[in-house]
């Protein structure tokens, strides 16, 4: 039933072609060689001629490599048999376990029909102010963590996500240091997670190709899991990785690039899979934390700039810290209001403050005069960062208000904050 | 009428087919692809001897050389009728919640649902009476549509001069049944349904004239209606980088504009921004008629993970919606967000197509495609003497927040209004972050124009004097030029900021931008005295308080006076009557 084809015409890249017939646009295929076996997957047909991206790499791929088409896309299994699972970016076990073949599904399935969302509702506590007070996370969102190397923005998303209350975490690493692998998976294991938790995972040294499967095979599995109505929440590391892989592939396939080597399709592409991120009316849900390494530091670079257009934020993670600015969650609005009556003053006083702090700064490095406003703006300014932005703090949501109000009425007069005086009647601290 | 022809599929790239064929096929025409059991909906978009390329509307997987195709000798259309209003549908015009019905949480490719509902019924008054002459676009008679009569018209793609020969008499009738029955100039017979086929590329032109817009469309933001006004039939646009605000404002404007229909399309951008939209709409109240807001709102979502090409569809499908009910006499608002997803859109497929790429790799025609789908907003006066409007408001998300780029040029060439956003207003928490003094607009606001001159000049030396403190400091700035930028920041902070989430400051009618802005005009008019900065500066913080709390108190209230009053009272303490 299955045919074997032998002629391959061209090798380039990562892609091959081979002359066949009767083959489905993505479908999938084995490569055999002297070099092993690979799979592979069609991304384009011309007449007889068809392209195929190797998983593994064309490397050591011989003209006479036999080429099996298997008549199916790309699948990943389904059981509860994955939880505490780690395998590579094609779906093979890494670790020592079985492999798993029930309910095989195709990944990058389509899209949620809007009609189907709801509007997210709840509140993913992390106990950090920066997100809790200043950018609420919500159950389903999709948000980034803009980030330079060097940050610890990986132990920053095992944090939360050994915080928040979830059912199964999925982990896909792109290009993951090994060495930042065996710090996930001794984490989760450290605090009794891993048995909720799939790990699929790309290192650096594994081939580029089976980088560019990993957001689609954790994400199918996620879909999956919500289904079952259980509240997923994915972390991907890194995207940056991800969107490298694509534009070397897209340079193989000869394609106009639109932006420093990206393909024109980049946002679409990063978009198909944020937009898996879901809270369906009727089942469970999706939360998606990646991570977008920022080159040379520039949020305008073509990755973080087309991810920023389609998370429902981002956190920008600079010198150790949550930076204010910069730093959103769009969803914030859904939730902070059913949190407590002084949120979002707190929340928008404290930032603006802390903005007309930073150009005092600017003032005082210039080496003028301060005046009274200034140093009052300086006193809050190295409260607001210690007591609030450190990484270190670790409280409740109701704790950091309450800290925030004290903050303020210790360094200025309610009058002076341009909080409505209905607030300020009711939460300044008496002296 | 229609003719349906084969072809073979070639070549699968993306979502671009090659197929050959070997009777005549048109530009733009619309094929299905088949494979198995599915028919994939795509359209031809070039022609190279008997090879046609077709964009298809769904991801491509598993098709084969050598599938089947059907062109259908159709362009690319929607439906028009009563029952739009209300409808939440994807970029081809399939109603979304129908779909859900039938296929749960995930859209199926290939399903492919009917527009307007066929079992539904509407109570129709005839107006045209039999032996009338009529033509293409006008009125048969009316069917209510929520609070609107909704027009029967003679169909858009009759010629000439038509003869009544029977119309359907009072009674309830199905969108697939007779209105009338018209004869044209030659004998031949034409039934005029209640609904009709309209291709979305074709602009809509049965209209006696194409006015000047001069009536402003009160959004009841602020800053808009009085800096930067839009006017019913213009065009404008809003780019910014991500997170500046260009959708909050969008469902603002969505929500409180004063027009007849609101036509939302979400063009490639997140489906949870509409999901908000679609689930909280039925709940909300139209200002205006008491209402659901849904009623005068429809809603195209084409988010960005569905199909690319159906998404270059959907803003071509908004506008023709639109189109349609200005051919009634309404006053249209189409809100597109975000068209940067659309030019995108085309970049993908001109890259498939292996065009020779402008610049950043969009497509050489980029800007007359811009040009012309803006050119579709306008007022008309209809041949019945009605005016009716399509206003269009697109969002552009530029890379990296760079004005400079093609899609955000192309369109500042051909909108009546600017509204850029900036990344330091938003970051700086200043909502709606428009630019104050890069935005512009060619229309005519709400508020009297000597004093938003006045109140601009203000702005700018504020900003200027703002700049120049930065290197002398303020110990090297006069009291004078202190207290002007304290005034400009005070107009900043009350009146072109606006809390979109509160429910009285959120929206700010007509009547009372001109009053409240007659009252700051006021303010920076007044000459004052103080003794020091520290002083003009805590007086500022003060008045900025009052006057954001009398924001946020509904203006036929007792409180309203009351603050007002303090204000005054604030300001007569501090007035220089030297
Ligand atoms: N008018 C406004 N008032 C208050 N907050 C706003 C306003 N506009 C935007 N925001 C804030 O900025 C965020 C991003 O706005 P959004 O319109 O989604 O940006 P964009 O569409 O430009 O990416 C919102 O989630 C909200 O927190
Ligand atoms: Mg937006």
């Amino acid at each position: 039933m299955l045919k074997t084809y032998q002629q391959i015409e061209q090798i380039a890249g990562n892609v091959i072609v081979v002359k066949a017939s009767d083959v489905g646009y993505r479908e999938l295929a084995q490569v055999t060689s002297a070099q092993g076996t690979s799979l592979a997957q069609v991304i384009r047909l011309e007449g007889d001629r068809v392209y195929l991206q190797v998983f593994t790499g064309s490397r050591g791929v011989a003209t006479d490599a036999q080429v099996r088409f298997l008549g199916h896309p790309m699948q990943v299994p389904f059981s509860e048999a994955l939880l505490g699972r780690i395998f590579t970016g094609s779906g093979q076990p890494r670790d020592r376990g079985p492999a798993i073949q029930e309910n095989m599904t195709a990944i990058g399935g389509p899209s949620v029909n809007p009609a189907k969302r709801i509007i997210p509702r709840n509140m993913v506590r992390t106990g950090i102010p920066m997100i809790d007070v200043f950018n609420t996370l919500v159950e389903s969102q999709k948000l980034p963590i803009f980030s330079v190397a060097g940050e610890p923005y990986n132990p920053l998303l095992a944090r939360i996500a050994l915080q928040a209350e979830v059912d199964v975490i999925i982990l896909g690493g792109m290009g993951l240091k090994h060495d930042d692998y065996l710090y996930f998976r001794d984490v989760l294991e450290e605090k009794g997670a891993l048995a909720r938790s799939v790990m699929f995972v790309h290192t650096a040294a594994d081939p580029v190709v089976e980088c560019l499967m990993v957001p689609d095979i954790a994400l199918a599995v996620a879909e999956q899991f919500a289904l079952q109505k259980k509240r997923v929440l994915v972390l991907l590391t890194d995207m940056t990785n991800f969107a490298d892989a694509m534009k070397e592939i897209a340079i193989t396939m000869e394609q106009i690039p639109s932006n420093r080597g990206y393909p024109g399709d980049l946002y679409s592409q990063l978009a198909a899979r944020y937009e898996k991120a879901v809270d369906f009316d009727t089942a469970g849900s999706i939360t998606i934390l990646a991570v977008t390494t920022m080159p040379g530091d520039d949020v305008t670079h073509p990755v973080p700039d087309n991810t920023g257009y389609i998370t429902e934020g981002q956190f920008y993670l600079r010198n150790g810290r949550i930076e204010p600015f910069g730093s959103l969650s769009r969803l914030k609005q859904l939730v902070n209001d059913k949190t407590r009556a002084d949120h979002r003053t707190i929340m928008n006083s404290m930032i603006q403050l802390y903005a007309a702090y930073k150009e005092t700064l600017e003032k005082q490095a210039m080496g003028f005069r301060m005046s009274v406003w200034d140093q009052k703006l300086l006193k809050y300014g190295v409260r607001f960062e210690k007591e609030m932005m450190d990484l270190s703090v670790n409280i409740p949501l109701e704790q950091a208000l309450d800290l925030g109000w004290q903050i303020l009425a210790d360094c200025f007069d309610a009058t002076e904050t341009g909080i409505p005086s209905k607030m300020t009647d009711k939460y300044w601290p008496k002296k | 009428m229609t003719t349906t022809h084969l072809g073979k599929i070639k070549g699968v790239n993306g979502n671009l087919i090659r197929v050959e064929f070997a009777s005549p096929v048109a530009q733009n025409e619309v094929g299905y692809a088949r494979t198995g059991n599915l028919r994939l909906k795509a359209e031809v978009i070039r022609i190279r001897g008997t090879v046609a390329e077709l964009q298809v509307f769904e991801d491509t997987s598993d098709l084969h050389v050598g599938d089947t195709v059907e062109f259908t000798g159709e362009l690319l259309s929607v439906e028009l009728g009563p029952g739009l209003l209300g409808s939440i549908y994807d970029g081809l015009q399939n109603p979304l919640p129908e779909l859900a019905a039938e296929s749960g949480f995930f859209l199926q490719r290939g399903k492919y649902l009917a527009s307007l509902d066929r079992k539904k019924t509407w109570a129709f008054t005839p107006v045209a009476t039999v032996g009338a002459v009529v033509q293409a676009g006008d009125t048969l008679g009316t069917v209510p549509e929520g609070i609107f009569q909704h027009r029967i018209m003679v169909p858009f793609n009759l010629r000439g001069k038509l003869t009544v020969e029977s119309v359907a008499a009072v009674g309830d009738y199905r969108v697939d049944q007779v209105a009338a029955v018209l004869v044209d100039e030659r004998g031949g017979k034409h039934d005029a349904l209640f609904h009709q086929r309209w291709p979305v590329k074709l602009p809509i032109k049965l209209f006696a004239e194409r006015l000047r817009p001069t009536e402003p469309l009160v959004t009841k933001v602020r800053i808009v209606d009085t800096f930067f006004p839009v006017a019913r039939g213009g065009t404008y646009c809003i780019p910014g980088p991500f997170g500046a605000g260009k959708t909050v404002l969008q469902q603002i404007t969505s929500r409180y504009a004063d027009v007849d229909i609101v036509i939302i399309a979400a063009c490639g951008e997140r489906a949870g921004e509409v999901v908000e939209t679609l689930r909280e709409f039925p709940h909300l109240e139209d200002p205006r008629t008491g209402r659901s807001l849904m009623e005068r709102t429809l809603i195209i979502c084409n988010t960005s993970s569905m199909p690319v090409a159906a998404r270059e569809a959907s803003v071509y499908t908004g506008v023709t919606l639109a189109e349609y009910y200005r051919q009634m006499g309404l006053h249209v608002l189409l809100l597109a967000d975000s068209t940067s997803r659309w030019a995108q859109a085309l970049r993908e497929m001109s890259g498939r197509l292996e065009e020779i790429p402008g610049e950043e790799a969009f497509p050489a025609y980029l800007e007359s495609v811009i040009a012309a789908f803006y050119e579709r907003g306008g007022v008309v006066k209809l041949r019945d003497g009605g005016i009716g409007s399509v206003t269009i408001g697109g969002t552009v998300s530029p890379a990296g927040g760079n004005f400079e780029e093609p899609v955000t040029q192309s369109t500042l060439k051909v909108v009546g209004a600017f509204h850029g956003l900036s990344r330091e207003r938003s970051d700086a928490r200043r909502f709606p972050a428009i630019q104050p003094l890069d935005s512009w607009s060619k229309y005519t606001g709400v508020v009297p124009d000597e004093q938003v001159t006045f109140a601009r000049g203000m702005l700018r030396r504020g900003n200027e004097v703002n700049q120049m403190m930065k290197v002398v400091g303020e110990e090297g700035t006069s009291i004078d030029d202190f207290v002007t930028y304290l005034k400009a920041e005070y107009l900043d902070s009350v009146y072109l900021q606006q809390d979109a989430y509160h429910e009285v400051d959120s929206a700010t009618s007509s009547e009372r931008q001109q009053y409240v802005f007659g009252r700051i005009h006021k303010v920076l008019k007044t000459r004052m005295q103080f003794a020091e900065k520290d002083a003009a500066r805590q007086f500022f913080q003060r008045l900025t308080q009052l006057t954001r709390d009398w924001n946020r108190v509904a203006m036929d209230g007792p409180e309203f006076k009351e603050l007002e009053s303090r204000a005054e009272q604030m300001l007569a303490e501090v007035t220089s009557y030297a």
